[in-house]
């Protein structure tokens, strides 16, 4: 089989575009491993010959690039931080799901398997979904040989709590910081591959382009964030492992810098995107404190585990909330969901919060926040208890907010969080772009149109540490080393129109500041692309989002400075893409009229305001291609099938 | 509330630099330090001026890559804070504050306030690890880890590399940043095989990297944002001191084998 037989290629003719996953066959428990054993391998001694290119190094792209350094491939990581340890999976703070049952309480690979698929809402492909289920375990063990500090029991033996929407304790934890322990592990394993040779890091640069060569990805284009220089770098794979882009609404949980642009310019380059209205809407983050802010901060979803949600039962009643009775409160997730209580998942948290603030019951300045409380949990186990499992994240509370949440209920409301669309990836996690690889939130698979507590940490190391290091050897394997000239057209084509771009950005010398632009599209798309949607909405936001991204092309300010560090530069292409992506997830949300997961569309509920899925209609995954236009990109479908869990309403109550 | 701040500003490496001073109007004491800058940068960029350069991201406090002195305190005046987490409630109005970078040899300035700090990620790579290769693991409980060491190795673990300790210590030594991931290995029953070689390793690479030495005076530990303790200076010290003899013996051992080995 050559290379273009195992790629999904882009046909033609979009009627005949097929979108083949590649799920390999056979009963789903004997998927992963029967397709290990038909991938074809890169002899030891040939693996130096290959240069594989990393960008991003967060939980997925450091993974990645230490695990191909490892095996002895030619590894170039690129990051536009100062070093790797930067990334943003190091602010994860609740856990890292793992089929061990160590509790002995009933879990299993299955039961998360199931959980996922369920938990994302049916729009996930199963064999994805169980291969990380079944990679969890191995993930635990991993990172306990690197040295990960998980919390642990008097005994020696790790301890465990429960996330949302799960009944069984199975999120291995380090206190509230588990990304960024488990980061420092991935970091710590690529800084030994560094220091060995086989890995050779690139920071502070930031890819603007990627090349394709013969239809397949050969390369990318870089800006040194210090120096201005636009560079190519020539590989036989790309890796993007660049994260989401959240902060497509400006105010996300993200950090500052993440962005979309990597992912984009890929999308433009051939790559498709999947799915990109799935937007996660977190229920427990600090609620916005004035027009300053510059972003939001969340509070881990563990809290839930022992802080009760609730809002006082009548409109109009603003006495503290410790004066408040019992009977004048209404935990109202307890009140809906009673089976899973404070632990409903959380797109189902964040709408039910919005809606007791919509009936103007929210607590705070401006209305837009809910009771957690822990005053409960305090008498229970003693404060001691608490501070013990949620320390960091209290003192972080009350640095924001100047309040004690020993003594006071936290106030939290939902923020955007994190997204499940991304890039479109078969089973191999390569795109249809042959040789262009996607890993961990940059692509679309696992979650669906929800992400469970606690998976995405599992899904950036499983994609990382295990998947890519066998599916990308068996792409080079079939590919065959192949020279592309460094002086090759293609290459310089790209340089030219990166180059091209930011001198255009410099030039427009307008009248408004990046970040008044960024602001203005965070807002549209919070309001007709956030938490509820419906035709009118969107259709509107379509109207304005090409009239504000022309406006950005004709009156943004980025002062001069292409020699040395430009962070107005920086961010103007950022925002520039931000700009389109906007459209293209409002287009998706715009034709998905079934609500599912985190993708709630006012015209389909339930009488009683549930997500009313359309199985019928939607059980696809929608992949967009770019055709040149922004605004008419093809939609391509690729059905999902469901043959180990069965299709049934997701209920929670 | 109305601040003056005097900023220290530098276009690169090879420029000298200076402070200038601005005035940063109508700040809300909700609104913290970076987004304060925010406000001072948006109004620099109206005017056609530069904005201060800052590094910057999660804006959480863990990604370590904001830092720089506010009145010749790294992270400013609040304990266990970083820069993004710290509140203008801290200062009263009309307050004057020098805002400076990181001041080390080994840590040059890129640009105003940002500084290069690729020594820490060499001390790591010259043995701040387990060397624990992809698919090799045992099962996870079958290594069994007193709490009570799991505890302090996640203590020692916590340091996110911001800097701090070496920009407050008068001998912009690094034993603080060096000596936590020490410890936090050197804890661990994973980490005891590679336990001597490391520290005697990452201290080597410390001082290649042009680092002072540590004299106790512990403005590192008081800077800290994540309130790393002293006590793992004196620990690494210890497997410091351990190592210089096991290295002896094994360099006996290496000769007594001949140069072949």
């Amino acid at each position: 089989m050559g290379a273009e037989a195992q790629v999904g290629r882009l046909a033609a003719d979009p009627a005949d575009y097929r979108l083949d996953a590649k799920i390999p066959p056979g009963p789903i428990e004997q998927k992963w491993d029967r397709h290990g054993f038909d991938m074809k391998l890169v002899s030891p001694a040939n693996r130096r010959r290959y240069t594989v290119l990393v960008v991003g190094s967060g939980l997925a792209g450091a993974a990645a690039a230490a695990a191909l350094g490892e095996l002895g491939y030619t590894v170039r990581c690129f990051s536009y931080h100062d070093s790797p340890r930067r990334a943003h999976s190091i602010a994860a703070q609740g856990g890292i799901n793992a089929a061990k049952n160590y509790r002995n309480d009933g879990d299993s690979v299955f039961r998360l398997f199931y959980d996922t698929v369920r938990g994302g809402d049916f729009r996930a492909r199963e064999a994805n979904v169980y291969r990380l289920a079944e990679l969890s375990v191995n993930i635990i063990d991993q990172c306990v040989a690197q040295g990960v500090p998980f919390a642990r029991e008097y005994g020696g033996l790790l301890d465990t709590r429960s996330f949302g929407g799960a009944q069984v304790s199975r999120t291995f934890y380090a206190r509230g910081q588990t990304g960024q322990q488990l980061l420092l592990g991935a970091y710590q394993a690529l800084e030994r591959q560094i220091g060995l040779g086989t890995v050779t890091m690139h920071t502070r640069a930031e890819m603007l382009d990627l090349v394709v060569v013969d239809g397949r990805a050969r390369g990318i284009v870089t800006r040194n964030l210090v120096t201005g220089a636009i560079e190519s770098h020539v590989g036989d794979a790309v890796v993007l492992a660049t994260g989401g882009y959240a902060n497509v609404f400006y105010l996300s949980t993200n950090a500052k810098a993440s962005n979309a642009t990597a992912i984009w310019r890929a999308h433009k380059r051939g790559a498709l995107f999947g799915n990109p209205c799935y937007t996660q809407i977190h229920p427990t983050c600090i609620p916005v404190s004035g027009d300053h802010q510059s972003k939001l901060t969340l509070m881990s979803e563990s809290l839930r585990n022992d802080g009760r949600v609730w809002v006082p039962k009548t409109v109009g009643d603003t006495r503290p909330p410790d004066q408040i009775p019992v009977g004048g409160r209404d935990y109202y997730l307890e009140r809906k969901y009673p089976s899973y209580g404070n632990l409903a998942p959380r797109d189902i948290a964040s709408r039910a919060a919005k809606e007791v603030c919509d009936e103007k019951r929210g607590v705070g300045p401006g209305g837009r926040g809910v009771y957690l409380d822990f005053t409960d949990a305090i008498q229970r186990l003693g404060e001691p208890a608490i501070r013990e499992k949620y320390g960091n994240l209290f003192d972080m509370y009350e640095r924001i907010t100047g309040e004690s949440a020993y003594r006071i209920p936290m106030r939290i409301y939902p923020a955007v969080h994190y997204t499940m669309g991304g890039l479109w990836v078969d089973y191999n996690l390569m795109s249809t772009v042959p040789g262009l690889f996607v890993a961990g939130e940059a692509n679309f698979s696992d979650h669906g149109a929800n992400r469970l507590g606690a998976s995405a940490l599992m899904q950036g190391l499983a994609d990382g540490y295990f998947i890519l290091p066998s599916t990308l050897g068996d792409y080079l394997a079939r590919a065959g080393p192949v020279t592309v000239d460094a002086g090759h057209p293609a290459l310089r084509a790209a340089e030219a129109a990166v180059r091209e771009r930011v001198t255009r950005l410099l030039a427009i010398n307008g009248k408004r500041s990046v970040d008044s632009f960024h602001r203005e599209l965070g807002q549209l798309m919070w309001n007709y692309c956030g938490m509820a949607r419906n035709d009118a909405g969107l259709r509107y936001a379509l109207v304005k989002i090409p009239e504000l991204r022309a406006a950005f092309w004709e009156n943004v300010r980025v002062l001069e400075g292409n020699e040395e560090v430009n962070q107005s530069l920086e961010r103007a292409g950022r925002v520039a893409d931000f700009l389109e992506l906007g459209e293209l997830m409002c287009l998706d949300a715009l034709q998905r009229t079934e609500s599912c997961g985190c993708h709630f569309r006012e015209e389909s509920q339930t009488p009683d305001g549930e997500a009313l899925r359309d199985d019928e209609h939607f059980a696809y995954v929608a992949a967009w291609e770019y055709t040149g236009t922004l605004a008419r990109p093809n939609l391509h479908k690729e059905p999902l099938h469901f043959e180990y869990v069965h299709l049934a309403p997701r209920s929670y109550k | 509330m109305n601040l003056i701040l005097k900023v220290w500003r530098q276009k690169s490496a090879h420029d000298r630099g200076r402070f200038v001073t601005y005035e940063a109007k109508g700040i809300g004491a909700e609104m913290s330090f970076l987004e304060m800058l925010d406000v001072v940068n948006e109004e620099l960029v109206g005017r056609g001026e530069e904005p201060i350069a800052f590094e910057h991201d999660c804006r959480e406090g863990i990604c370590g890559a904001c830092g720089f002195m506010i009145n010749g305190v790294a992270h400013g005046p609040e304990r266990g804070t970083t820069v993004c987490q710290l509140h203008m409630r801290s200062f009263r109005d009309g307050a004057r504050l020098t805002i400076e970078p990181w001041r080390a040899r080994a840590f040059p300035v890129v640009k105003d306030l940002i500084v290069d700090r690729d020594a820490f990620d060499r001390i790591i790579q010259a043995g701040g690890f387990i060397s624990a290769p992809t698919g090799s693991a045992t099962d996870a409980n079958a290594i069994l880890v007193p709490k009570e060491d799991s505890d302090r190795a996640f203590d020692a673990a916590a340091c996110i590399g911001c800097g701090a300790c070496v920009a407050a210590c008068p001998n912009a030594s690094a034993m603080l940043f060096t000596a936590s991931k020490v410890t936090h290995l050197g804890l661990l029953p994973q980490g005891q095989p590679e336990r001597y070689d490391r520290v005697r390793d990452m201290v080597a690479a410390m001082d290649r990297e042009m680092f002072g030495s540590c004299t106790n005076i512990g403005e590192c530990a008081a800077v800290c944002p994540k309130g790393i303790s002293l006590y793992f200076i004196s620990r690494m010290n210890r497997d410091l001191l351990t190592a210089s003899f096991k290295g002896r013996e094994r360099f006996k051992a290496l000769t007594a084998a001949g140069p072949a080995a």
